[in-house]
């Protein structure tokens, strides 16, 4: 099929998707055969299905890289945005109309390095945000360097005597800086990741699910038979998400054992979108009518007079 | 003979440390003028110290519209012996100079300018309160000034009633014997000071912008505090919950423009402000907005740079910067207000803009409109101006065949913001076709790129050639035709004014808006020029070349001011005559007041 025919395709039901396919996007993915990231995508879709949104309820932001290409396969608004900067742009969204669902989506490099102090307030913020990071272990589309989650020691283009730094951890480091529904999912068990992702949506507060999605072209060291190795679910070892410290432990353990599953959740923190007071008992701002009411215009004249 | 009625043309200038609280007596004064009806137009110099360090609080009063700060100071406050050290030999005959008697020494006056010492420990009742001295200048400065003590009496109550009735009884007292001390001890200034037609507001320029926001139907503010733009940040704080604003202070401005840029999309009008610094981070964002064709406003409160340069100082360096911010080749609006009340009707105008041509817009003000305050006329302010949205659907019904970036005749394609069923559609920061799809990747496609640059380019045409062109202010046929952008308006519509009392007639073209630049009125405008100076208060002539840019005019001579301070009109008058007499190519005046 031509790109021009797909572009002129009409995708949106105006009613609920009877099939996660009703979720894809207007064109297929041009990830490399193989690519971890199809089974996000897929997981996404599914996860959407399953809790019955609605595409125009749906926005997807994502930075750049690979993985950030995914809202153009989703049946979604979307916003393709700069590298590293989906969560303040979502964040903005988010706030201006806090009726949408409001997911991001993006890799390592895009979330972890260059968006990295992004991560961090958004999580302190605890607005209500979905954010999916697809974790290779490598900038992909840059063709194969180092990333904020590669191990100590890897050999990359840009690392050709092996890694002199070690990875950050983004479990813990979003624990600490406050997010509220922190999970790890794998994209070799799309089963479990659609649960996940739909835990994360339905979280009241800022979800980050980071994603082992292996590169199959950049980075040989972190493949699927790496992770089908080591990845355990905490599910099927009784642990309680609600122990911050405890899911820091399995957070932080990486060898023959790695964790995947929903490490911590609270209930406890509001949102930032539920205590912001402009926000309560009004319509989005969005759909509010502009400009200043006679009553504002003249007390804001009489406070300069 | 009928004496010509005078006009009233008075300067206070108060100086001190940081931490002295020289703001307090601004702010009554200017009150005070204000509402009995007095024109004023305050500059702060200060420096980024919070204690400590030199502020000269310069306040000019007049019964008309005041221009500009002036170059004379009538009443100098002393609240320290550094203020009396530096400004002294500013003093001419018939100034007066009040200071602290207890602590600061007079030195040698010029012939004709009054000391006015006060015993503040004496007149204070020994008071323990270390700003004691501001309430008692103003006692003595009311005197001075022929004003009558209830009405500074009524102003202190306004201002201290919060902090309690004992507050406001010791700041009475105190301000009444410095008031008593002053008609028994000294002579006030020749003519009381008159009574205005109707009472005026008090507005920083920071004021104006964050009111022309909330007048433009901003619902989204959002800001890093960076001096001078704070004031935006602390309007939109203090108002926000009452008028229904979302504002947030965010961790960089990185993520300032892109939260503004992601509120917009979702369908609110969206703004924020920062100085140089802070739009060096925000670039990038710019051009997302123009590629992804988003409508949002960014304030430039330009500061004395490079780099974090003078943070308190003023400067117009900035217009390369925002000509060329961003990668790529791409549209957005600039505009430089130039005063408090323009700022405040830039912002619905350029909102306005920035909707129905979807692309970002750039405000260019500077530390001397942002920080200063100034009287504005209440009937002159429309808190409800128009406002059009543009192609922006609200509650579309769905047609089956929507296209985000349809090519349409004016290369304005409706927008519909996300919510909306029947219009799921994505927007991308990437190059893509008429249904947003990406052209980046895969299949680059020269055609559809074309067609993409083509569409933007033309939409902002469209759009731009409605902004009104600027227009020759001043005599026809002048010797000098003056030209300038944004803030110096005033100082050189005041210097023009001078130069004609010389003999000298000069006219001024004054630049607000920057782009659309409409090349064929200026050039018109300037045709019939005798001689065109640029002035501008920076090193490089960043807007006389923008001049030669667009036009292929090159500027006859230059007057640049690049020492953090702002022009004054003598400056300019000087540089006229510099310039007439010795062909001078740039003059570069010399600031007086040091601060």
């Amino acid at each position: 099929m031509s790109h021009a025919t797909l572009a002129t395709a009409t995708l949106e039901l105006p009613r609920t998707p009877s099939s996660a396919k009703e979720y894809r996007g207007r064109v297929e993915p041009d990830w490399c055969p193989g690519c971890g990231d199809f089974g996000v995508l897929n997981a996404l879709q599914r996860a959407c299905f399953e809790l019955g949104l609605q595409p125009h309820q749906l926005l997807i932001v994502s930075g750049i890289g690979c993985s950030s290409n995914l809202p153009g396969y989703m049946n979604a608004y979307g916003m393709h945005t700069l590298h590293g900067r989906s969560l303040p742009v979502a964040t903005g969204a988010k706030l201006a109309n806090h009726e949408l669902n409001v997911i991001c989506t993006g890799g390592d490099g895009d979330g972890y390095g260059i968006g990295g102090n992004h991560l961090m307030h958004t999580a302190r913020r605890n607005i209500d945000l979905t954010y999916i990071v697809m974790d290779n272990q490598i900038y992909g589309l840059t063709t194969g360097q180092i990333s904020p989650t590669s191990r100590f020691d890897m050999k990359t283009k840009s690392t050709p005597q092996g890694s002199l730094e070690w990875p950050l951890n983004p479990l813990t480091s979003a624990i600490m800086n406050g997010a509220t529904y922190v999970a790890r999912g794998f994209s070799g068990d799309p089963k479990h990741l659609t649960e996940l992702f739909k835990g994360g949506i339905r979280h009241r507060g800022f979800a980050l699910i980071d994603v082992f999605s292996p590169c199959v072209t950049f980075n040989l060291d972190n493949d699927y038979p790496f992770f089908k190795e080591r990845v355990t679910k905490l599910e099927d070892e009784g642990h309680d998400p609600s122990d911050w410290k405890t899911a820091c432990e399995k957070a932080m353990v990486w060898g023959d054992t790695i964790y995947t599953g929903l490490f911590f959740r609270s209930t406890d923190r509001p949102t930032l979108d539920g205590l912001e007071p402009v926000l309560q008992n009004a319509p989005p701002l969005a759909r509010q009518p502009l400009g200043l009411t006679a009553e504002q215009a003249k007390t804001l004249m009489k406070r300069m007079m | 003979m009928a004496m010509a009625k005078k006009e009233l043309d008075l300067t206070i200038a108060i100086g001190g440390a940081a931490g002295q609280g020289i703001a307090t007596p601004g702010n009554v004064l200017a009150r005070i003028f204000a509402r009995g009806g007095l024109h004023l137009y305050s500059y702060n110099a200060h420096q980024s110290i919070i204690r400590g360090g030199h502020i000269l609080l310069m306040l000019r009063v007049g019964d008309r519209e005041v221009l500009s700060h002036g170059d004379r100071i009538d009443l100098l406050v002393c609240l320290n012996q550094d203020t009396m050290d530096r400004h002294l030999r500013l003093m001419g005959e018939g100034s007066r100079i009040l200071f602290n008697s207890d602590d600061v020494v007079p030195g040698a006056t010029k012939p004709g300018a009054q000391l006015c010492p006060m015993p503040v420990k004496t007149l204070s009742g020994n008071s323990k309160n270390k700003v004691i001295q501001n309430t008692l200048s103003l006692g003595v400065t009311m005197s001075l000034l022929g004003l009558d003590f209830s009405v500074l009496e009524e102003a202190l109550g306004q201002l201290l009633g919060k902090k309690g009735e004992d507050v406001v009884r010791e700041n009475v007292t105190v301000a009444r014997a410095g008031y008593d001390h002053a008609s028994a001890h000294f002579e006030p200034f020749p003519t009381a000071l008159p009574q205005g037609k109707k009472p005026l507001a008090v507005w920083a320029g920071n004021d104006a912008l964050a009111l022309g926001g909330a007048a433009a139907g901003v619902k989204f503010y959002a800001a890093y505090p960076m001096s001078p733009a704070s004031g935006v940040l602390h309007w939109m704080a203090q108002n926000g919950r009452s008028l229904g604003i979302m504002v947030r202070q965010v961790e960089d401005e990185i993520g300032v423009a892109n939260m503004t840029i992601g509120a917009a999309h979702a369908g609110v009008r969206a703004m924020c402000a920062t100085s140089g610094g802070g739009f060096a981070l925000m670039t990038e964002a710019i051009g997302s907005a123009a590629m992804m064709e988003i409508p949002a406003v960014f304030i430039n409160v330009m500061r004395a740079g490079p780099s974090t340069g003078v943070p308190t100082k003023t400067e117009q360096g900035d217009l390369r910067q925002v000509l060329g911010a961003s990668q790529g080749d791409f549209e957005r609006f600039i505009v430089a207000p130039r005063n408090a009340l323009d700022a405040f009707d830039t912002v619905p105008e350029l909102f306005n803009l920035v909707d129905r041509a979807q692309c970002p817009g750039i405000i260019l003000s500077d530390l001397l409109i942002s920080e200063g305050t100034f009287s504005v006329d209440p009937d002159a302010v429309d808190l409800h101006p128009s406002i059009d949205r543009g192609a922006l659907l609200l509650d579309p019904s769905p047609n089956g065949d929507y296209h985000r970036y349809a090519d349409t005749e004016s290369g304005i394609s409706p927008r519909v913001a996300p919510g909306a069923e029947g219009f799921v559609h994505v927007v991308a920061t990437d190059e893509h076709d008429e249904a947003g799809v990406l052209i980046s990747d895969e299949f680059t496609n020269p055609l559809i790129r074309r067609q993409m640059v083509e569409k933007r380019a033309r939409k902002f045409e469209t759009i731009a050639a409605d902004v009104p062109a600027p227009e020759l202010e001043g005599p026809r046929n002048a010797d000098l035709t003056l030209v300038g952008f944004g803030s110096t308006y005033g100082v050189v519509k005041e210097a023009a004014l001078r130069l004609a009392e010389e003999g000298v007639s000069a006219n001024q073209l004054a630049i607000k808006w920057i782009v659309p630049f409409h090349v064929d009125a200026v050039t018109k405008a300037l045709a019939g020029a005798k001689r065109i100076v640029v002035v501008e208060n920076n090193y490089t002539g960043q807007f006389a070349q923008y001049l030669r840019g667009e036009t292929g005019i090159t500027a006859h001579a230059h007057i640049r001011k690049y020492d953090g301070e702002p022009f004054t009109p003598h400056h300019i008058v000087e540089g006229v005559r510099e310039i007439l007499a010795r062909d001078t190519a740039v003059f570069v005046p010399t600031q007086e007041v040091m601060v």
